[in-house]
Formats: C-alpha cells, structure tokens, sequence
C-alpha cells in the first residue's frame, strides 16, 4: 500500500471521488462542444487553409518560393522544423522519464503532452518531408530500399538519415505509448455510453477499447508494458535530439562545430515542450474546468523544470561563447562576436532575454504560482527557442567564409505561410483530440486519488 | 453449467485496500476466484491473486535484439558488402557510425514487438468484445467473479462470503461462453 506524508499537498483537490473522475472528463466527450471551442476550431481551420496555399506554392514551384540563397541555404524551415519537434520532446518526458522517477504529478498532464508531442512531431515532419517536393520520391529517397540506381543505397553515415530513424522512432514509439494509456479510458467512455444507451459512441469508442475490460491479469500486463516503455522511451527522447543536434555539430561550420551541441540541444528541447505544455494546458483547465486535477501545485513543479532546464540553456550558452574565445580559432571567434554584435544582434538578444533571463523569475514563488505570469512566461519561453534555432542556423551561415559571398536572409510570405500551415495543423488536431479523446488519463488519475487526494489529506 | 452459459457469483467492491483483503480472505477459505476488474491498476493484486510476473520484458528484449542484429545486418549489407563507399575517411565498416541507427532500431522493435505480444495474449483488438460482469467496473467499482461450477460452495453461501468480507453488493451473472 502507498503511504504518503500528510505534509504534502495533495494532487487532486475538490474531494472527488471515483465516480467524480470519470463524470468531469467523460464530460466533455459526450457534450456538444462550447461556442468557445468552434471559435477556436473555425480560427484554426482557417490557419491551416490559408498556410495551405503556401504549401501549395511551395510543392508546384518549387522551394525557389522560400527566401534562400546560395549562402543561407537553410533558414526558416529547419528553423521551424526543429522548434516544433522540440516542443514534442515534453510529452514522452512527462509520461516516460516521470514514470521511471514515480512522480505522481505527471498523471494529470501526460495524456494532454503526449497528444501535444504527437501533434508537434507531425508539424516537424512537414518541413523536410515538404522541402522534397515530389513527396513519393523523396520518400523512397531516405528510405533503405532496393532502386533502379544500382540499388544505391541511402548513407548511413550522415546524421540527416540518422534523424529520419530518430524521428520515425521518436513518433511511433510515442504514438504507442500514448494509445496504450488511452485503451482503459476509451473503456470507460464505452461503458458510460453503453449504460446510457448511445450507440453510435458506443460502438466507436467499443472499437477504439480493443475490449478492454480492467482484468486484474490484463492490468498486471499493462502495467509491465508501461514501465518497459518508459525504460524505452527514456533513451529515445535523449537521443532523438542529441542526433537533431548533430546535424549541425557534424558539420564544420564555425558556430556549429562544437561537441556542447548534443546535451545544450536536449536541455533546450524540454524548455520548449515544458514551455508549450504550460500555455496549452493552462488554457484547457480554464476552458474544461480542471483547476482539481491540473492544480497550481502542478504549474509550479513544471516552471521548476523551466527554470532547471533554462538555465541549463544559458550555462550552455556562456560555455559556447567561452570556447569560442580559448579556441583561438578566429572563424570560431567572428562567428560569435557576429552572432552577438553583428546584422542578427536583435534575434541574439531576444533570445536571450527570452530564455536565460525570463525563466530566472520563476525563482520568485509569487511568480511560479501566478496563473498569468506562468502563461505569458511560457510563450516568451517559446518564442526565445524560436529565436535560438534561427540565430544557431542563420547567424552561422551568412558570413560565408568568403567575404564576397556574405549574405542576410528574407523569409518570404511562403516562409511564414509554411510555418502559419503548422500552427493550423497543430491546433486544429490538439482542439480535436480534446473533444474526442479523455484529456486526462483517468485510469491513473483514480489509482492515485485515495491516497493523494484532498480526502485522505484531512 | 446451463445451456445458455455460465454462472457467476460478482461481489461489488468500493475500496481498493478492501478489496485486496477481501481477495485474501476469500482464496483463504480455498475459493476459486475466477478473476477481478478495476477501473484503474490496484498494486499488489496480483500477489494476492498468485499471478506470476508478466514476461513481457523477456519479449521486449527478445524484439530488441532482433532490432538490433536486423540494423546492423542491413547496414554492414548496403554500405560493406554490397556497395562499399569511404565516407568521411572512415573504413568500409565504420561500426560507431551505425550506432544510431541501430539503436532506434532496437527501441523501434522492442517497442512494437512487446505492445504486439501484449495485445494478443490479453486478447485486445479492435472492436474485441469485453468481459463485462458490471458496467461499472470501468467507472468507480471492483468487481470480483467466482464462478459458481469450479467451487465447493453453493450460490448463496459465496455470496455471504463476500458480503462478510466488505463487498457493497452481490450478484449472479450469467456469462455466455
């Protein structure tokens, strides 16, 4: 039997009870959705229609639409490329490595982030599958398949490859993961419909169940899946950035070539997804009534993984322009003294701003509990992580090693529509999964209700 | 056992802690439990119910070994043997290279490999057909099964069996086969 101090604040306030659980989550499945979630849902729609017609450009005439040239040759879209599956490094963390550290508190936000991973790692994904032009080709391309090039094969040297296993990995693992921990809860929703007689959801979300039906033995077995998963997805989650990271630090290209990349490139992946996690979940406990289950107690334990993981970031930041310095080595030394005083010292200073100062104030308990702060902080977080891949990428590249061939990169209006196209994607599928799908993992959320909820505490 | 199919004595149960003393109690007396179901993961009933360790890790291990021997089969095939190529100065089998492949390799099918195993042992697939003695052993109760044919004990006598041991409510239920 768990037994916990009494000191500790309890996880789920309210005094609810089983029955609770499954009425406030359940809820908002079975409701028509509110007027604010069509508003939202229509904004979206309109988003991803309208960064669709980017799309569109960009796959008829060519990657020609974006604002590249012969020097910045990667800019905008691997920029929004590794933002967006930094953002999805929070989710399988929250589920995995939180499992493996028994934190109670992931329960009421792992389902919510790793739908948010999933999401994320899917925007990601548009970018380089995108920039390929005829998708079908490109695809066979990155893949080990036998062709009528010899067979040529794709090199397994070159960490671009190692990033399509990493990422596929990444996704499909997630996605497992994720559907496991969703099983006993479409369970649940069946079972209610059953008892109030809607077929229609019954018989979808009976489907959707696998016919689940809470066995002692079956939940021994799951319980065995969800920890050898975690131990898996633990590994992954580390590796799948430290590779995005060596994309560049393989390279030698001033600014890139350091081996600081791998754990600065991680430590930054959970800023961001932490950070995404925190505006979208502070937006869905307001708007689906969850103060109970996602409590201030939870909003401040992810702001101290902000501050953890943002200084981190900063230290890394310091360290780079440290080396740059006792290298001796001056192309290392003018690419930072560019990075921070050059053409792109504006995108150099909000980042850090963003990222090593704002996180500071959550030190401040006043700060870490104020729902407003939390949520203003969270997008500052991530508009800094925006603003450290593009000075990474950019700041790097255009001051060629040849002064005749320095350069300042433009995006386009097809560079934003690319990144708009994501942003409509990205929330058109989160607002649906909030409507269908249990945002709460009610299952683990009962396991842990006697002995951390705010009767017991009494 | 009758036509239409077995029958079931179900004990209703509020409380988690209730319940795994009553699993005791009840195998105590030499009571054939035919099996419990919770809304969410109650630690320890497997113990109480005699159920041994899952082997889904070996199965796990066992997939991420194949993954592994899989990787490095492909690899050393496309870039040693068959078309062999010095990339970066490295020798025609640069083993560190194939590290990362090989490792999400693994993880790939070792993941894949143990939720598949996990989904056919305990008979999950779509629109399976659940066991289902309550609706509600889904939403707030537990619900212990003892079927009637494999005990000594008659109907009623089980049932007063449960109700001494804490159960909220019992019933016969009567399962198709």
């Amino acid at each position: 039997m768990h037994v916990e101090s009494k000191l500790r604040k309890p996880l789920i306030t309210g005094g609810k009870t089983l029955k609770d659980v499954s009425e406030d989550i359940c809820k908002r499945v079975e409701e028509k959705p509110s007027l604010s979630w069509y508003a939202a849902m229509i904004l979206s729609n309109i988003t991803l229609v309208v960064g669709a017609y980017a799309v569109y450009r960009t796959l008829w005439d060519g990657i020609g639409m974006w604002g590249l040239n012969k020097t910045v040759m990667w800019a905008w879209d691997i920029t929004n490329f590794v933002w967006w599956v930094g953002i999805g490094h929070a989710g399988t963390l929250i589920s995995a490595i939180l499992l493996l550290f028994r934190q109670r508190w992931r329960m009421a936000i792992n389902r919510s982030a790793e739908a948010m991973t999933i999401f994320a790692v899917i925007c990601a994904a548009m970018f380089p599958l995108l920039h390929m032009g005829r998708l079908w080709i490109g695809l066979i391309w990155v893949l080990p398949l036998p062709n009528t090039y010899g067979s040529l094969w794709v090199n397994f040297a070159s960490p671009l490859l190692w990033d399509v296993f990493a990422i596929t990995t990444y996704f499909s693992v997630s996605l497992v993961f994720w559907y496991i921990g969703l099983i006993p809860d479409f369970a649940t929703i069946r079972d209610r419909a059953k008892k109030a007689g809607r077929k229609i959801s019954a018989f979808i979300y009976g489907g959707l169940s696998f016919g689940w039906d809470g066995a002692a033995k079956t939940w021994s077995r799951y319980e065995t899946v969800s920890l050898v998963l975690a131990g898996l997805a633990t590994p992954l989650v580390l590796s799948v950035h430290t590779i995005v990271s060596m994309d560049f630090a393989t390279s030698v290209i001033p600014g890139w070539h350091t081996t600081i990349f791998p754990p600065y490139f991680v430590a930054g992946a959970i800023f961001s997804g932490f950070a995404m996690v925190l505006t979208l979940l502070i937006i869905t406990r307001k708007v689906y009534n969850l103060e109970d289950y996602i409590t201030i107690k939870h909003l401040e334990l992810m702001n101290i993984v902000i501050i953890v993981t943002g200084s981190i970031v900063g230290i890394a930041y310091l360290t780079e322009l440290f080396m740059a310095w006792y290298s001796g080595v001056e192309y290392e030394q003018y690419a930072f003294y560019n990075r921070v005083t050059g053409p792109y010292w504006w995108a150099y200073w909000s980042m850090m701003t963003c990222n090593v100062i704002s996180p500071q104030l959550f030190w401040f308990k006043k700060i870490r509990t104020n729902i407003v702060a939390t949520f203003i902080i969270s997008i500052i977080v991530n508009i800094g992580m925006w603003f450290e891949r593009f000075v990474i990428i950019v700041t790097s590249l255009h001051r060629d090693f040849l002064p005749s061939s320095w350069a300042m990169f433009y995006p386009t209006i097809y560079d934003l529509g690319m990144y708009i196209f994501t942003f409509g994607l990205f929330f058109t599928a989160f607002l649906a999964f909030s409507k269908y799908f249990p945002v709460i993992n009610m299952a683990e959320v009962k396991s842990i209700l006697k002995h951390t909820g705010e009767k017991i505490k009494k | 056992m009758s036509d239409k199919g077995v029958k079931f004595v179900i004990g209703i149960y509020d409380d988690e802690d209730i319940l795994l003393d009553a699993i005791s109690s009840v195998r105590g007396k030499g009571v054939n439990i035919h099996e419990v179901y919770s809304p969410f993961p109650v630690h320890g009933i497997e113990n109480r119910l005699g159920y041994k360790r899952s082997r889904l890790s070996i199965a796990a291990f066992c997939f991420g070994f194949l993954g592994t021997c899989l990787a490095l089969t492909m690899m050393i095939g496309m870039m040693t043997i068959d078309w062999p190529m010095i990339i970066g100065g490295k020798d025609f089998l640069p083993l560190p290279v194939f590290i990362p492949v090989t490792f999400e390799m693994t993880v790939l099918l070792a993941a894949f490999g143990m939720v598949g195993t996990f989904l056919v042992v305990s008979d999950l697939k779509p629109w399976g057909k659940p066991k289902t003695f309550d609706l509600r052993s889904t939403d707030d109760k537990h619900v212990m099964a003892i079927e009637i044919e494999k005990n000594s004990m008659s109907e009623t006598q089980l049932k007063k069996l449960l109700e001494s041991n804490g159960a909220s409510e019992t019933n016969t239920k009567l399962m198709e086969e």
